[in-house]
Order: structure tokens, then sequence, then C-alpha cells
């Protein structure tokens, strides 16, 4: 059951991005080209999931603890630092180079296009990447348990 | 590239984005960032923390399949980009992600909708830093 709900939680969030079309880096980008082929499309998406999320979180997140894990992982970083400015910057730069982000791009893989391969191994290298170099620094650790691992 | 302005679709589809994101909480007591979910899934660390990162993987990349199914076609996906940039883009992604610790699920999503302050700043500077390069892209060297 634990890995079914996972499965299903995950059709769930891939049924959203297609739906939503952040599966479609076309879409994606004109919503950022204000200056041209505007799209405002993503504003719902972003709009429609903060408010269900919002909503939800305040509901579960009042319970003492998930069904199927002991507790709630939540992040406990609270530092804001040049580090998450530098790589949330970057991030967007690859973005907007790109098309997809790593929400968009792995439910995309699932229509078999290789372009989406192309993006996501690469995608996967600068993740390895960045992870390796961090740990030389002794800075992430690779769970949630770590203040600074992803979200 | 023009496409169509779809804010019932869209609208829907974030919706059942913030339902996934809360049934993973409810179930997992996990965060629906698609970073953290990849990056432990490829570096686990341990079998159980692997499993159900697997499965939502999984369920995520059948979505465009059961949407064929339900529809009778694939989702619209155009790429207006090159390979090149693909790679350059996905590089750059990979590196920011990690760095930053979450991407436009974990921080724009799930960071917000708990009000952290952390995931506030991140969603502007990665918003702020895409509609840059579109448009440095698009309009300053594209023109």
């Amino acid at each position: 059951m634990r890995l079914a709900s996972a499965f299903l939680i995950g059709l769930i969030f891939g049924l959203g991005i297609v739906i939503s079309g952040m599966v479609n880096p076309a879409k994606v980008v004109n919503f950022f080209d204000v200056a041209g082929t505007w799209d405002p499309s993503l504003i719902f998406v972003m709009g429609g999931a903060l408010v269900t999320t919002f909503i939800g979180y305040r509901l579960v997140l009042s319970q003492d603890k998930p069904l199927y894990a002991a507790r709630f992982q939540l992040p406990t970083a609270s530092d804001i630092d040049r580090r998450l400015v530098f790589g949330s910057a970057v991030f967007g730069i690859g973005w907007g180079i790109a098309g997809f982000c790593p929400g968009g791009a792995i439910p995309a893989l699932g229509t078999g296009r290789i372009d989406v391969f192309v993006f996501m191994l690469a995608m996967i290298a600068g993740i390895l990447a960045a992870r390796f170099f961090l740990a030389r620094q002794g800075g992430a650790g690779q769970t949630t348990q770590t203040g600074r691992a992803p979200v | 590239m023009e496409t169509a302005f779809t804010p019932f679709a869209s609208l829907a589809g974030g919706v059942l984005i913030g339902i996934a994101a809360v049934l993973l909480m409810t179930f997992h007591g996990r965060i629906a960032g698609m970073t953290g979910i990849l990056t432990g899934a490829l570096l686990p660390a341990d079998r159980d923390d692997w499993t159900w990162r697997a499965a939502f993987i999984a369920g995520a990349v059948l979505a465009p399949i059961v949407y064929l199914v339900a529809t009778g076609a694939m989702p619209d996906l155009q790429v207006p980009v090159t390979r090149t940039m693909l790679v350059v883009g996905g590089l750059l992604v990979g590196i920011g992600v990690t760095v930053g610790a979450g991407c436009t699920s974990g921080h724009g999503v799930c960071g917000l909708a708990r009000l952290s302050p952390r995931s506030l700043v991140a969603t502007i500077t990665f918003m702020l830093a895409t509609g840059l390069t579109v448009f440095i892209l698009r309009h300053v060297i594209g023109g």
C-alpha cells in the first residue's frame, strides 16, 4: 500500500503537470516572455497548486504523523544565504534556456521524446556534479534530515 | 511560437499538483519537491527511502500515457530551443536546484504553502532569473 500510494500520488502529480501545460516548454517559456508571445497560463497553475497545498497542509500538519511514516519530514533550514540565492539564480537561468524544470521534465519523459531525455541526462549530470562538489566542501548531506537538502 | 492561453486547464492541473503535494504529506510525510525526490532516488539513503521515490517518479512518468489513453492524444509538447540549449540549460538546472536546494515544486509550491521565507526568496530569485534569461535570449540576442 505504501508504494502503491506513492505511485498513485506521483501519477496525480504528473497528470497535474500534463493537464496544466507545465509539461510543455513552449508554454513555460512563453509565460516568461512578457515582452513577446506572452501566455499567462502558468499563473493559474501556480495559484491553483499553491492555494490547494496551503489549505491542505494546514489540515495535514495538524495531525500527529503521516499514515505510512513515523513523522513529517519538513525542511529545517531557515537561513537566507548566498548559496540559496546563487543556486536559485542558476536554476532560473537554466530554466529560461531550456524551458524545462525538474517537475515538468519528469512527467514529460513519458511522452518518449528524445529532447526530454537529452535535457534529463544533462540535468542529472548537473545534480551529481553539484552534489559531488558540495560534499567535498563538506556542506550538504543527501537526506532531508540535513537542513539544506533539496525540498 | 505562440501557445494558447488555457486558464481553466492550467488551474485544474495546478489543483491536481496541489492535491498530490497534500497527499504525499498525508501518507508519507514528505515535501513534494521534484528536486529532492529525484536526488534521493539517485543517491538513496537506504532501500526503504529509495522505493517510495522510485514509485512516485514511475507514476509521474506514466502520466502522459494515461492522458493518451483517456483523451486519445499525447499532451502538447513543443521544444522551442536547440539541443545545445537543452544540454546547457539542463546542466544549469541540475546545478542550480542542488545548490539552491529546491525547484518550482519544492520551493515554489510546497515551500510557499508553508510560508517559508527561504522558499519565497528562492522563488522570487529563480522567477526573475528565468524571466531575464528569456528576455535576453529572445529580445536582446535573438532580437
